[in-house]
């Protein structure tokens, strides 16, 4: 019987399984391999290969410090912002490795949108300013496809009944929970193929932690949703693979239900039944 | 009989109203000499400020009337030249050292600035006469305008780097995650939620160069008629007052009063506009 120091030194080889063993292999949006994380000396990060699949939510839990928002960032090269990271390993974005030296992060990140723990609306622009904004500064003039793009995100983002009679106005001067809904509104804008999430709902109320849920959960009709959470319910209830990571080791991956009823690893059965985290 | 406790007491309030006074007295102190200064100006220049004052050359020695009227566009001219030179170094300067550069290389770009600003004025009236006048043999309004924008590159530099780095790191990551790029970050986003605060450095830094005296005396250098060209000497309103303060007139004298009121309310002007623009909701200001 191993102890869990060794448990979790053992490298976990994990292909997510299709739900029944009877459907075709769903596709996969990243391929993840050997990824590993340092910032200087400090490893976040430690061979992890996981796959995340197309048009599903994947839930990323773990105790704090476990390397989930690192993981996270690493999908679209966020985690390059800090000056002392360092990276080993591939990830691969339907095929394209994001990490080869003629990929522009740039790039990455209009494929990869991403919303963050806190909401953060830009200061110095309007609703609608805000929304549109990654399009204008990308270069887009056209009026017209801007509108468009506005009003479609914010309906996308189920925001645009509640502001469409005050689109001039600052985007700061939402609740909350709006504007958490407005940075989803601008991350859809660029019309990415990703959303990644970084505890979207560890700033809100409970009213509004449901409301991004249910437009979780109607997103990922078209967009694959990686989102990392503290809380083990929302993960239950939001996703559809949960990946659980544990001292910068993914330590078990499959489908939600799996894994909350009957997960292989004694360290998840442990953490996700409160026993330490 | 009164009782220790109670003596104690009073003796706590004494020394409480002690410190009070004391608080209450050094503020006047500090507001006093704005006050005395501004007083004294208005007694002694109010009668000279007049139309006259505005828009006439000064008189020849021994006739009574004329004006600054060269003095102050010449002031002007100088501070739009050291604007050109000093606002888009010290701005883009203190932009690159909040956001780029290596930590230790942005320390030693901060402590020479610092060195800088520490440097007296007059210092750098003869680093720009050695460069400028020397060569071209003339002193000029190029000379005077270097000299100050010279002075302003620091003063911006410190006061813009030390509003962009208040910009919440939130931001950044906003604009970057969607795949919008560095430097569009930064001028986009960066720069235009701390541009109050940057417009704010720039007008302190125009207003403190705008009573700078010492060094257009070999750059600028004065002169009591029109300036036609940009390589000539150009009267400054500092420049004026010194002369005419110095002078053995009591007519000169007299608009030298005129003049440093005029200059005085020019740049309390500024102050209350920057005051005005640091007004209001969220960007973070200096």
């Amino acid at each position: 019987m191993a102890t869990p120091e060794q448990r979790v030194r053992e490298p976990v080889e994990s292909v997510a399984q299709p739900l029944a063993s009877s459907e075709p292999a769903p596709k996969l949006t990243f391929e993840a391999k050997n990824v590993s994380i340092w910032y200087g000396q400090k490893r976040a990060i430690e061979d992890v290969s996981l796959n995340i699949i197309s048009k599903a939510v994947t839930a990323i839990i773990g105790p704090s410090g476990c390397g989930k928002s690192t993981f996270l960032r690493a999908l679209n090269r966020m985690h390059e912002l800090t000056p002392s990271a360092r990276m080993e390993g591939t990830v691969l974005l339907h095929g394209e490795n994001l990490y080869s030296k003629t990929v522009d992060p740039a790039i990455v990140r209009r494929r990869v949108g991403m919303v963050f723990q806190k909401s953060n609306p830009f200061p110095t622009m309007t609703i609608g300013e805000n929304v549109i904004c990654g399009l204008r500064l990308n270069g887009v003039r056209n009026q017209k496809f801007l509108n468009e793009r506005l009003e479609k995100s914010l309906r996308m983002a189920a925001l645009w009944d509640e502001v469409k009679d005050d689109l001039h106005k600052p985007g700061t001067s939402l609740s909350g929970g709006q504007q958490q809904r407005l940075c989803i509104a601008r991350a859809l804008a660029v019309e990415p193929e990703v959303i990644l999430m970084d505890e979207p709902c560890s700033a809100l109320d409970p009213i509004a932690t449901a409301k991004i849920e249910e437009l979780i959960n109607e997103l990922k009709a078209r967009y694959t949703i990686v989102t990392v959470t503290h809380n083990m319910q929302q993960a239950g209830r939001i996703s559809d693979y949960t990946a659980f990571f544990y001292l910068g080791r993914l330590i078990e991956f499959g489908p939600t239900t799996a894994i909350f009823t009957n997960p292989t690893e004694r360290q998840t059965e442990d953490y996700i039944t409160g026993r330490f985290g | 009989m009164r009782s220790k406790r109670t003596d104690n007491h009073s003796w706590r309030k004494i020394k409480s109203a002690l410190a009070s006074t004391t608080a209450f007295v050094s503020a006047i102190l500090v507001i006093l000499p704005l006050g005395l200064v501004f007083f004294h100006l208005l007694v002694n220049g109010i009668n000279s400020v007049n139309w006259d004052f505005f828009t006439k050359l000064p008189a020849p020695v021994g006739e009574v009337g004329g004006g600054m009227a060269n003095a102050i566009v010449g002031s002007l001219e100088l501070l739009a030249l050291a604007g050109v030179i000093g606002i888009p170094v010290g701005v883009l300067g203190g932009v690159y050292l909040a956001e780029y550069g290596s930590a230790r290389i942005n320390s030693v770009l901060r402590f020479l600035a610092d060195v800088l600003n520490g440097i007296p004025s007059i210092t750098w009236g003869v680093v720009v006469y050695g460069l400028i006048v020397l060569r071209f043999k003339s002193f000029s309004v190029l000379a005077g305008g270097l000299a100050l924008g010279l002075i302003m590159i620091p003063l911006i530099l410190r006061t813009t780097e030390e509003v962009v780095l208040l910009v919440p790191n939130g931001y950044r990551e906003a604009a970057l995650a969607l795949g919008v790029s560095r430097w569009q970050t930064i001028v986009h986003i960066v720069m235009k939620t701390a541009s109050k605060g940057i417009i704010t450095g720039i007008l302190l830094a125009l207003a403190r160069i705008g009573g700078e005296t010492a060094p257009l005396l070999f750059t600028a250098f004065g002169n009591r008629f029109w300036n036609h060209s940009l390589t000539q000497p150009i009267a400054a309103l500092p420049l004026q007052i010194y002369t005419y303060a110095i002078s053995p007139y009591d007519d000169w004298h007299r608009q030298a009063w005129a003049g440093a009121l005029v200059l005085v309310t020019g740049i309390f002007c500024v102050n209350v506009l920057v005051r005005f623009l640091t007004r209001g909701r969220g960007a973070p200001v200096a």
